[in-house]
């Protein structure tokens, strides 16, 4: 129970520095985010804002040469302590990635897959419902659910993506900008969906769509690249504030589309 | 203004573009050579195959015209002794079986595992040096395992199992030998198809609080399995063509048995042995040979069609 502060922060980092080798591809982020509630991380390409978001459930270990220093914590406990198992920490905090990444099973066994080797007790049909209800693709695949995974649209694949993580239950769910592969319907579906789900879970968001931080966000964050190439957290706060109000200049310029 | 209609001229003569029309008027003559010698050499592979099986099927036939030899005792005989007018070609099957069999008992298991290992633990420099390590073994001439079988692993055998149980030469310590030689194949060709596997998949199992051991075995490896099924398959076509190895360490003597510990000669190895010996042509042993070479073409033909049903089979598709 270190650094317990006043309110229990869905995840929060102190003095984050990540690392691939030598170089240090973000510095000094300390960022509280708040439980169930969307939160979206926003800057130019090269800012870390993807390393960051893989580093809140240490799928940057992955990376060889990757190491962070500073504090990331979860429940009150820093993830990047040595006695702590990464493993499940992905349980308790999933991830949807950019690109649709269903395996190559069936529907049915793409989201019963991780509730399974996660050793689930009760009945996987029901979780399977329930977890394809929630993301909004039941009505779509109720008869199908023997088919493969790869015969659905990129939207609808993106959707099993979220329900496959919503199967092993978590707490938070990472996403990394999930409808950059996607078209602007089945972005619209996804971004809904966010808003649902943030009812049970908190969600985090990279992105690269302006309009889709400003229109499905509750808080943003800004990232920018420094001279020395590290990213860093330059604004943080309540959406509609950053997108309208910012306090740095460069959050502007980015928002107003001058760069980035 | 006038500059720039300049430079404009420059460039497109430089390009060879002399005529403002889009009219055919090189006729590349590299690419119309090139294009021939490259089917000429398509041509040429699928004849050799075609002239291979001819001779192997009329050679066969000579052998099956000959008074005494019926198809059905070729097939179904236990005895091959052609002085005596046997023609029975199964000791030699099982032979060859029973040697492949230990290879594959060896290569299978270590050559997934190393393959398992290279792609999803070993670290990239690990990899990068092992595997060409490991495809070294590959290298090493046959007749070389031939003796390494012969004078290692036969009184290893001897050792382990007691002088009197294990003949000198035997079908255990060529299989064993076999399956050593193999490896690298089957765990070259693996590591390929697994290597090929998109992060992504990896990425979507690992994110889901999966061990790297669950993502390997339940994600990884099924989606790579046609690759993985094609290795195994090739390598059993290896074992049942392996010649070298058994014609030195196996025994030259066709035996009906189903010992390992006992020396029986395989269907190469008999060939082998007739084929560099002095008999003369048109005698029924000669002939005898082609029968022989066309069973063994027709296995590795049934064995390919298979690898090729299972692969379609049980493959996940991935992208």
């Amino acid at each position: 129970m270190t650094n317990q502060t006043d309110k229990q922060w869905a995840i929060e980092t102190q003095d984050l520095d990540i690392y691939y080798s030598d170089f240090r591809a973000v510095k000094n982020v300390s960022l509280k985010i708040e439980p169930k509630k969307i939160t979206s991380i926003i800057g130019p390409s090269g800012c870390g804002k993807s390393t960051v978001l893989r580093s809140f459930n240490r799928m940057n270990d992955f990376i060889p040469g990757s190491r962070v220093t500073g504090g990331i914590f979860f429940q009150g406990q820093n993830i990047y302590d040595p006695r702590i198992d990464p493993v499940q920490v992905r349980q308790r905090i999933g991830m949807v990635f950019q690109k649709p990444n269903p395996f190559p099973k069936s529907i049915y066994e793409n989201v019963a897959w991780g509730a399974r080797i996660n050793n689930y007790k009760e009945n996987l049909n029901d979780l399977v419902e329930e977890c394809l209800v929630k993301s909004a693709l039941w009505g779509e695949v109720k008869d199908l659910l023997q088919r493969p995974a790869l015969s659905l649209s990129g939207g609808q694949q993106q959707r099993l993506c979220i329900a496959r993580a919503l199967a092993v239950k978590p707490e938070i769910i990472l996403m990394d900008e999930p409808c950059s592969a996607l078209d602007p319907i089945a972005t619209l579906k996804i971004e809904d969906l966010m808003r649902e789900l943030s009812a049970q879970y908190t969600i985090i968001i990279v992105t690269h769509n302006m309009q889709q931080a400003g229109r499905a966000s509750d808080f943003t964050a800004y990232f920018t690249m420094d001279t020395d190439r590290a990213g860093s957290m330059i604004e943080y706060g309540v959406t509609s504030q950053v997108f309208t109000n910012p306090t740095h200049k460069s959050t502007e310029d980015y928002i107003s589309g001058r760069f980035g | 203004m006038h500059k720039s209609v300049a430079v404009d001229k420059v460039t497109s003569e430089s390009l060879g573009i002399t005529q403002n029309n889009l009219f055919r008027n090189n006729k590349r003559w590299s690419e119309t050579i090139i294009k021939a010698v490259l089917t000429l050499a398509g041509i040429v592979s699928i004849f050799t195959t075609i002239g291979i099986v001819y001779e192997l099927g009329k050679e066969s036939l000579l052998f099956f015209s000959l008074p005494g030899v019926t198809l059905k005792e070729f097939l179904t005989g236990t005895v091959w002794q052609p002085v005596i007018g046997k023609f029975g070609v199964l000791p030699l099957v099982t032979s060859t079986m029973i040697t492949s069999l230990f290879a594959m008992l060896v290569a299978i298991p270590l050559g997934l595992g190393a393959a398992i290992f290279l792609s999803e633990y070993a670290a990239d420099k690990t990899r990068k040096v092992l595997k060409p390590i490991l495809e070294i073994l590959a290298g090493i001439p046959t007749v070389v395992y031939g003796y390494f079988a012969l004078t290692f692993m036969t009184p290893l055998l001897r050792g382990i199992f007691g002088q009197e149980n294990v003949e000198i030469y035997n079908m255990l310590s060529a299989g064993l030998v076999m399956g050593i030689m193999i490896l690298p194949l089957i765990s070259s060709m693996s590591e390929d198809a697994l290597h090929a596997v998109p992060r992504s998949l990896r990425d979507a199992a690992l994110g889901l609080g999966a061990t790297k051991l669950e993502t390997s075995i339940q994600v990884v490896f099924p989606a790579a399995l046609s690759g993985i099924i094609s290795a195994v398959i090739l390598g059993i076509s290896r074992a049942v063509g392996e010649t070298m190895i058994v014609a030195i360490a196996a025994g030259s003597g066709p035996n009906f048995t189903f010992n390992p510990l006992k020396a029986a000669e395989t269907m190469t190895g008999y060939i082998a042995r007739i084929s560099g010996g002095d008999l003369s042509y048109d005698t029924p042993d000669y002939n005898s040979i082609f029968a022989i070479g066309l069973l063994l073409f027709l296995v590795t033909l049934v064995l390919n069609m298979i690898s090729r049903h299972i692969s379609r089979k049980y493959r996940e598709v991935y992208e």
